[in-house]
């Protein structure tokens, strides 16, 4: 425990490989496939090309909910004639949707590449349409475009749209910022109420009218490491972050818990006596994948920005040797005491250039890979482990209870190839 | 702008990645933004490709833009010639690389690349994934074919003709190949190149040298075939070989141009004597509704119809180039051609069509399972089930009999049904009891996943709707057949303006809608 509660050392920063070159990287429109699970009266509407409602469906991958609670605004050639046009368009697509779909209360216009790059300035059409759809809806909007955000960003960039919609709240509380699947939102607010933290909110809501409210007696923690944007717009309004670990595996959790618990005056008894149950529970789960998983070599592609908790947990939890963490962008601060944890020497890398990495993972010859869909079957091809970085995204994997579910992930591709004897 | 929830096809480079992805010793520099590289996905998780389909992205950033976006292109083209070495390479911009102008094709002509550069126009904000499969192949075959090599004179060798169509992520194309070269092969022809997929750069320069073209998707290979028509005298089969009668007009076909004589009785496989048998008696008359692209449609039309006798009662495809087609086979069905690429049209014109069998794509499909109709697949766009491992071709006499099975395998077939029916008043399919086959004692607890309990429950007995006579009566009626009686029966109570359902209406709808 006492690993976990230490403050983050001052250790020199970690080298870090910077490239550019071909990003085999989501856009952060894809972040609208988990986000509309999460607020269920949003709609997101993506105001792009085919290539965006394309994505959208493939990142969808099954193709199984009926309507879903997001489509795309295909931007057509006549829209490219004249920006009057294109506006009066997207207004005449609002009103039919909205028409057809009474029970939307948030509406999220979303910018793509080409509407950013022909600029068409969705926050102006969003004031124009909250005039009209008033009070019935709410119109916000922010970028997803592939130019300006990577996967998960798009996650922030919602987030940050939210804000300056949350009232002003003077009032002691604290905010769990990121979206969580709901069952490891309400193990979390279960811990919280048990440790005495009476006012427990969650950004976003799961029903845009429970939007918090924010204010100068608001601690937050982020519940991922993507949100650099969201925190900043949260501080703003007087809100203050509690650096903490990223609540993956026993330690993280516990670590993540502590910062509130400290925040907000927790005897230290109390709190481990809190948090004894789900930590001893998450560390028996781990246990069993460790055997499996220690000394095995890991490589992170980069793709959601959870790769550096991610590899702190299996570094320090499972005692994998991480060979590289590739990362979209790294987020210092927010991250400081993740890093703090890697193992000394652990080669961080931002950005990419695909070609030149995988040259890496062909030489080091991981026993497992974290990638994209783009790059898993022709890595398993070569005869290389790989694990699909997207289900880190849509799975639960955060706290106590999913921490065993979160180390199978890894797990999982390692049996499977010494079972398989074909 | 138009309002879209799931499409049927990608943008028009997603085509120019298809043909590509099918070829060897063939590269693709995209100009594109970060994040148009998820189209990898579609040919590495959907088609279960064990390489990466050989695309440049330069993944352009915001920062990019305000630099110099054309130097990065450069660089890419040069990264991926000294990287892949490629025979050729096509160049050419997404949707937002087309809105910059950089011009990639002017950019990569410059640069004295040491291979061949094929430049594609493919403007996104008017065309699609079709159309940019069918340009870029039209391109590489102009681009590439060498007019001095035509096929030698005859002097006793064998006839040779090209496959033209196939690409990465095409329905059952992998598949299809195998069946045409074998049909082609019984007739004495040889493939000389199959392309786009299968092929190279240098392949495609012999491409003049086969006797004929057999164009096996038109939706891809027509420009290419045209134009190798127009500069070589190849002739091409207009005959799409899918179903029995079909793949026979094809072998005609192919021996007409070939200028050889026709087989007198082809082995046509099993599926003419699957279709006669007594079993299948109980296909006569569904009712079936057919989406897709255009090729596969009509070819399922024609099956439904002449060879499994089905009553087509919808008809439709998502690709506008070749609505023409579509128009023509619906006249002859006597039903309206529906062309569209929305989604949500498609669902309520299933949904109005009253069919017993929605034979669709991937969208079809969860229509269908959403309206609880069987469905089978017959058309791209497809996921990754309908990639199987085991030989599954559409085209030729197998094709015919993969077909038979696909599409009868989701309705209750024949002996099936018949006894189903002659027992229904048998207590064991009683709404209380679970399936017999699943066990005795704990029976009664089960319920049967086809019972529509909520619907029941929603019944509503007032003076209009549902009378409790008539809902009683309905609940008689055998779980698996009730909801289409339920919805015939409301349909006729609203047509004839009923307001009250009684039994005598039930029995009227039942009239009404017998065949």
């Amino acid at each position: 425990m006492t690993v976990a509660l230490a403050p983050a050392a001052r250790i020199e920063s970690p080298p870090v490989l910077r490239e550019r070159g071909q990003r085999e990287v989501f856009c952060g429109l894809t972040g609208i496939v988990w986000l509309h699970r999460k607020v269920q009266d949003a709609f997101f509407l993506v105001v792009g090309s085919r290539t965006c409602a394309h994505l959208l469906q493939s990142a969808a991958g099954v193709m199984v909910f009926a309507e879903p609670r997001f489509g795309t605004a295909i931007i057509e050639e006549r829209d490219l004639a004249g920006l009057a046009d294109a506006n009066e368009e997207l207004d005449k697509v609002v009103h039919r949707l909205l028409a057809r779909r009474p029970e939307i209360k948030l509406l999220f216009l979303v910018g793509s590449c080409p509407s950013e790059v022909i600029k068409l300035d969705l926050s102006r059409a969003a004031e124009r349409l909250n005039v009209t759809h008033a009070p019935n809806v709410r119109i916000l909007n922010y970028s997803g475009s592939g130019i300006e955000t990577t996967f998960t960003q798009g996650e922030d960039a919602c987030l940050a749209a939210l804000v300056p919609e949350m009232r002003e709240d003077a009032a002691s509380q604290l905010l769990i910022v990121g979206a969580l699947p709901d069952i490891v939102e309400d193990q979390f607010r279960r811990l919280f109420a048990e440790l005495g933290i009476r006012r427990v909110d969650t950004l976003p809501p799961r029903r845009a009218k429970d939007l918090p409210g924010v204010g100068p007696g608001t601690r937050f923690l982020l519940a991922q490491p993507f949100l650099g944007d969201t925190a900043r717009a949260l501080e703003t309004r007087g809100a203050v972050h509690l650096p903490a670990m990223f609540p993956f595996g026993a330690e993280g959790t516990t670590a993540w818990l502590h910062a509130a618990a400290t925040e907000f005056g927790i005897d230290e008894m109390h709190f481990r006596s809190v948090v004894a149950p789900g930590r001893e529970r998450a560390k028996r789960a781990l246990a069993r994948h460790a055997e499996r998983l220690s000394g095995k070599s890991i490589f992170f592609m980069p793709d959601s920005q959870l790769e550096v908790p991610l590899a702190r947990f299996l570094a320090a939890e499972l005692g994998m040797t991480i060979v590289e963490v590739g990362t979209p962008y790294l987020h210092r601060g927010h991250l400081a005491d993740d890093i703090a944890a890697l193992p000394a020497g652990t080669q961080i890398s931002e950005g990419q250039d695909v070609d030149k990495q995988l040259d890496r993972v062909r030489a080091a010859r991981p026993d497992l890979t974290v990638c994209g869909l783009g790059l898993a079957n022709p890595l398993e091809r070569e005869g290389l482990s790989t694990k699909w970085a997207i289900e880190l995204v849509f799975s639960p994997v955060h706290g106590f209870e999913q921490a065993g579910d979160l180390a199978e992930l890894f797990a999982r591709p390692l049996v499977r190839r010494d079972k398989l004897m074909v | 702008m138009q309002l879209t929830v799931w499409t049927y096809e990608g943008p028009p480079h997603v085509g120019a990645m298809r043909v590509a992805t099918g070829m060897k010793g063939l590269h693709y520099v995209l100009h594109a933004p970060q994040g148009d590289t998820y189209a990898d996905l579609l040919f590495t998780m959907i088609e279960r490709r064990g390489e990466r389909p050989p695309v440049t992205y330069t993944t352009f950033q915001a920062r990019d833009l305000g630099t110099d976006t054309a130097e990065l292109f450069q660089k890419s083209a040069r990264d991926a010639y000294e990287r892949f070495q490629p025979e050729a390479m096509i160049v050419g911009a997404s949707c937002t690389a087309e809105l910059i102008q950089d011009d990639p094709a002017g950019l990569a002509l410059t640069m004295g690349l040491p291979c061949p550069i094929i430049a594609l126009d493919l403007p996104s904000y008017s065309h699609k994934e079709n159309w940019g499969a069918a340009e870029t192949f039209y391109q590489i075959v102009r681009q590439l074919a060498d007019k001095a090599r035509v096929a030698p004179a005859r002097d006793g060798r064998r006839l040779r003709a090209n496959l033209l169509g196939p690409t990465a992520l095409g329905f059952r194309h992998r598949d299809d190949i195998i069946e045409v070269t074998k049909l082609l092969a019984g007739l004495g022809i040889d493939v000389h190149v199959c392309a786009p997929m299968g092929s190279t750069p240098a392949a495609i320069t012999g491409l003049g040298e086969a006797d004929f073209n057999v164009v096996l998707y038109p939706e891809i290979a027509h420009e290419a075939a045209r134009w190798l028509e127009k500069t070589f005298g190849q002739k091409y089969t207009k005959t799409i070989p899918i179903g029995v009668n079909a793949t026979r007009e094809f072998v005609a076909e192919v021996c007409a141009i070939a200028g050889i004589e026709a087989p007198v009785d082809p082995d046509a496989g099993r599926m003419p004597w699957w279709s006669r048998s007594v079993d299948s008696t109980y296909l006569t008359g569904k009712r079936v509704f057919i989406f897709g692209d255009a090729t596969h449609a009509v070819a399922a039309a024609r099956i439904a119809s002449e060879e499994l006798g089905f009553e087509v009662v919808g008809l439709g495809c998502y690709n506008r180039e070749f609505a023409r087609d579509i128009r023509t086979a619906a006249a002859k069905y006597g039903v309206e051609p529906l062309i569209t690429d929305d989604y949500l049209v498609v669902e309520d014109a299933i949904a109005a069509a009253n069919c017993e069998l929605v034979l669709g794509t991937q969208m079809e499909r969860h229509i269908a399972k959403r309206l609880r109709l069987p469905c089978a697949v017959i058309s791209a766009p497809v996921h990754v089930q309908d990639f199987p491992a085991r030989h599954s071709p559409q085209m030729g006499f197998e094709g015919a009999n993969v077909i038979f099975d696909t599409w009868v395998h989701p309705l209750v077939m024949g002996l099936e049904e018949h006894l189903l029916t002659m027992f229904r008043d048998d207590f064991e399919f009683s709404d209380a009891n679970g399936p017999s086959h699943l066990g005795h004692g704990g029976g009664h607890a089960v319920k049967p996943e086809a019972v529509e309990p909520v619907e029941l429950v929603t019944v509503a007995a007032e003076p209009e709707g549902w009378q409790p006579d008539a809902e009683r009566e309905l609940m008689k009626i055998p779980f698996f057949v009730r909801g289409k009686a339920k919805r015939n029966t409301e349909r006729y109570a609203t047509e004839k303006g009923v307001t009250a359902i009684t039994v005598e209406t039930l029995y009227e709808a039942k009239a009404h809608y017998a065949r």
